[in-house]
């Protein structure tokens, strides 16, 4: 295993290293810069900015740069914050978009595991039918319309908690469940056809035969088959849920790194454009490395190779 | 297997998600404390609040609070007094000699002195800094565009002279009888220059002297907490020299960007102030709480711009028939909401006592027949154009109620392309469009702004038209030292627009915000700046 880890991290350096020259080349072939403003910079006090970034190197030589520093682990100064780094607005931001990730992934499990081991146990009841439902509202209630609608119900109509910010521990409430209940709609729908599955699998026919009951048939054999489709899904969803989300961040005024992930783009800030991508990539990669260790753990079937 | 994970995040989601409201919100208003404070829905997140840096209005709003410059502009649009408690001018309007008032603090409590403002325009000037203002005192101080392109290095052969510490001269290349207005902006303020010095000097753009640990302010509150797009908390200054007036002992300023999330905000009182209100709720808030609403006159212009090298608006006729055919009582009754002025002139009404005397009508009759002249009879062989605009409801809206307006009244097809703002600015200034949705707004308030901008050449003229007979006037107007005289000159000025019209006027921009009832005296001038001393909250 531990090889095979090995092997997996080798190979992440040339992927990192192609994403990173990939979106350095894009974001500056995008037409406008940082500079573009509505009110025209003179020509004078351009070259001068521009001398500052040294974005008057040519491009090569700035790639080449940006790559030296990377290597020191300096992710360049921002040019839409001057005060502050890249380094700096990361370190700021990505605590705040994990606690709101951690949360809504659990949210999302508890909400999502339990549904669907309702759904596919009471298969064709109208527990399932409730189950199926609420999550088939869930995939397709946008984060846009949730998280209002709840502003709407919570923060306005009852004034428990308040309409936005992230100041103290009750404001995380709302922007948790709903991130948490788009991604407990599809935990449920693939828990539930995962462990249907698996519920008409020979071993489990086997287990019951034995005399098992029905708890320890369902927790103790179902599930572990049954939430290999999850496992496969959480992968590439803890990533986008732990870098944050832009539109809950938007609408509940989260300072996540969601935000900056998109407005870095939109800026034309380069240096945080490439930062946030570069932490994106890595966590994509780490994480699905994780999925397929836990998927050779969760089936027997599964080898390293 | 999977129990004790699931405890675990259960755990956590208690942890985090039940918690009750212990801590003391910055937002919630539980302080029980009898503390004024006032929240702010401040739009954007600042950039920074270093002035030689800048270049947004919510910087400017935190500038306003955190600094002062040498005069200021009171509700009715005056110049009072700042850190200069008076002034003289030349008789030739080439000298301006500011004496500083004695009691003008640092919040550190260093006084005020005319070399700090001195060695702020050497750093603003300093072309390491990049200041994207530093046009605003090159334009008009003699010598300091010699210093800023490195033609003089000696800082004293400029216009900026400290005789001594309360006294500051500053000679212009020619009158500018608007520079008081002007130096309203902050491209004028004043910085700590030992703080700027401690944390990296004065030729370093970038450095930590903005932090609320380390800024040092001359205005009338001190920064006193700033998390990033979360909140700037402003705390009452106890060493500004007009502190007696300053009412409000907080300001919490939200870097709110969502309208729709502010008027929650607002709602449930996270919000006093809000920086704009949703059209689509406007009416039902004047509806049903007209005490909350109000709408400000704002010097802007909304407009679209023609590239006047492209066809067909290479011909003034089609560019003049276009704007005759529109009907801007409706636009800005049915679509645009917020009660702006109808645009029939280039000059926003009443600025500083100057009403446009040439002004032109809609009138279709008139419009049909230029475009019959212009060779496009009801519209018939018109070439395809495209109308870009900067990707946002409002003025998708705006565009399709013109597109049909020109279709009916003209019989003319006008598409509509938008692009992400980057995108679309970078066509503007680089003139690769053929007719654009634009908009201005004044930096000071004076009727100079609005005209300056048609310059030949100017950055942001981005028309390709120009006229010398135009730019002529434009330099002699800055050569007259008195209003009338000059406001007449602007006049001729603004009947070569209307004859040639470089861009289509549209309406007058006007600010609509939410206002909380238990804040008092709260005025905005013309260009949306405000002095925090006037404004007060009642518990």
């Amino acid at each position: 295993m531990l090889r095979f880890i090995a092997r997996r991290l080798l190979e992440t350096i040339p992927v990192l290293l192609i994403i990173i020259t990939a979106t350095f080349f894009m974001i500056r072939f995008v037409p406008g810069g940082p500079f573009t403003a509505e009110k025209a910079v003179t020509p004078e006090i351009l070259r001068n900015l521009e001398a500052h970034y040294g974005l008057n190197k040519p491009l090569y030589r700035q790639y080449l740069d940006y790559l030296g520093s990377l290597l020191h682990g300096d992710l360049g100064p921002s040019f839409k914050y001057p005060n502050r780094t890249v380094n700096e607005i990361i370190g700021d931001k990505l605590p705040v978009s994990l606690e709101l990730g951690f949360i809504s992934l659990a949210v999302a499990l508890v909400l999502g595991l339990t549904l669907g081991v309702l759904a596919a146990i009471k298969r064709n009841t109208w527990i399932d039918y409730v189950c199926s439902s609420a999550a088939m509202i869930g995939i397709c209630v946008p984060t846009f319309v949730l998280g209002p609608l709840l502003v709407l119900t919570f923060a306005i109509h009852f004034g428990w908690v308040n309409a936005s910010g992230w100041y103290t521990p009750i404001d995380r409430v709302l922007p948790c469940l709903t991130l948490g209940c788009v991604y407990a709609a599809y935990v449920a729908r693939l828990t539930r056809g995962g462990m249907l599955e698996v519920l008409n699998q020979d071993y489990i026919r086997t287990a019951r035969a034995k005399g098992a009951s029905e708890t320890r048939v369902i927790f103790r054999h179902a599930l572990r088959g049954g939430l290999l489709p999850v496992v496969s899904f959480l992968g590439p969803a803890i990533a986008g849920i732990l870098t944050g989300s832009f539109v809950i961040e938007t609408i509940f005024q989260i300072p996540g790194l969601g935000r900056e992930f998109v407005n870095s783009a939109f800026n034309r800030d380069y240096t945080l454009v490439l930062g946030t991508v570069i932490l994106y990539a890595t966590l994509i990669i780490g994480l699905n490395l994780v999925v397929d260790v836990v998927q050779v753990w969760l089936n027997p079937k599964l080898k390293f190779e | 297997m999977l129990k004790r994970p699931c405890l675990i995040f259960v755990a956590a989601a208690l942890l985090f998600g039940g918690c009750t409201k212990q801590e003391s919100a910055p937002s919630a208003g539980s302080n029980p404390a009898p503390r004024k404070i006032l929240r702010y829905g401040n739009g954007a997140e600042p950039q920074d609040i270093d002035p030689h840096v800048v270049t947004g209005i919510p910087e400017a709003r935190l500038l306003d609070t955190f600094s002062e410059g040498l005069v200021s502009e009171d509700p009715q649009m005056n110049i009072i007094p700042g850190v200069a408690e008076r002034w003289d001018i030349s008789p030739d309007g080439l000298t301006y000699t500011f004496h500083l008032r004695t009691d003008a603090k640092w919040s550190n409590g260093d006084p005020v002195t005319a070399q700090d403002f001195v060695q702020s325009y050497q750093r603003e000037l300093n072309p390491a800094i990049g200041s994207e203002y530093a046009y605003m005192l090159f334009n008009h101080v003699r010598g300091a565009k010699d210093y800023y392109d490195g033609k003089i290095k000696d800082f004293a052969r400029t216009g900026f002279q400290a005789p001594d510490p309360r006294t500051l001269v500053i000679t212009l290349l020619q009158p500018a009888p608007f520079l008081l207005h002007a130096m309203n902006h902050y491209a004028w303020y004043p910085v700590h220059i030992p703080t700027v010095k401690k944390f990296g000097g004065l030729d370093r753009r970038s450095t930590a002297w903005t932090r609320p640990e380390n800024y040092v302010g001359n205005g009338p509150y001190v920064l006193k907490e700033w998390k990033p797009n979360q909140i700037i908390v402003a705390e009452r200054s106890p060493t500004y020299w007009d502190r007696a007036h300053v009412k409000i002992d907080e300001i919490d300023f939200y870097p709110v960007e969502l309208a729709d999330t502010e008027e929650r905000m607002f709602r449930t009182g996270q919000l006093d102030i809000t920086n704009e209100v949703p059209l689509t709720k406007l009416a039902v808030y004047r509806r049903e709480h007209p005490e909350s609403v109000r709408v400000d006159p704002y010097d802007g212009i909304y407009f679209y711009r023609y590239n006047v090298l492209r066809k067909p608006f290479d011909d003034v006729r089609v560019r003049r028939a276009l704007a005759l055919a529109i009907d801007r009582e409706s636009l800005v009754k049915y679509v645009t909401l917020a009660d702006e002025a109808p645009a029939y002139s280039f000059v926003p009404p009443n600025l500083l006592g100057y009403h446009s005397d040439h002004t032109f009508k809609a009138d279709l009759a008139e419009a049909r027949r230029l475009l019959t002249e212009a060779g496009y009879p009801d519209g018939k062989g018109f070439p395809r154009v495209e109308l870009l605009y900067n990707t946002l409801e409002k003025h998708k809206t705006i565009a399709e109620a013109l597109q049909q307006m020109w279709r009916k009244n003209l019989g003319v097809d006008i598409t509509l392309t938008n692009e992400e703002w980057k995108v679309y600015m970078d066509a503007q200034h680089s003139r690769n469009f053929q007719f654009e949705r634009s908009g201005w707004i004044a930096d000071y308030v004076d009727p100079h702004v609005f005209f300056d901008l048609w310059e030949t050449g100017n950055g942001n003229n981005d028309t390709n038209w120009g006229s010398p007979e135009y730019d002529r006037l434009l330099h002699s107007a800055l050569s007259t030292s008195n209003n009338p005289d000059r406001f007449a000159i602007y006049q001729r000025m603004e009947k070569i627009l209307i004859d040639e019209m470089p861009v289509l006027p549209i309406f007058f921009y006007t600010r609509a915000r939410l206002v909380s009832p238990r804040v008092k005296g709260f005025y905005t001038t013309p260009i949306d700046n405000y002095s925090w001393k006037y404004a007060d909250v009642v518990p």
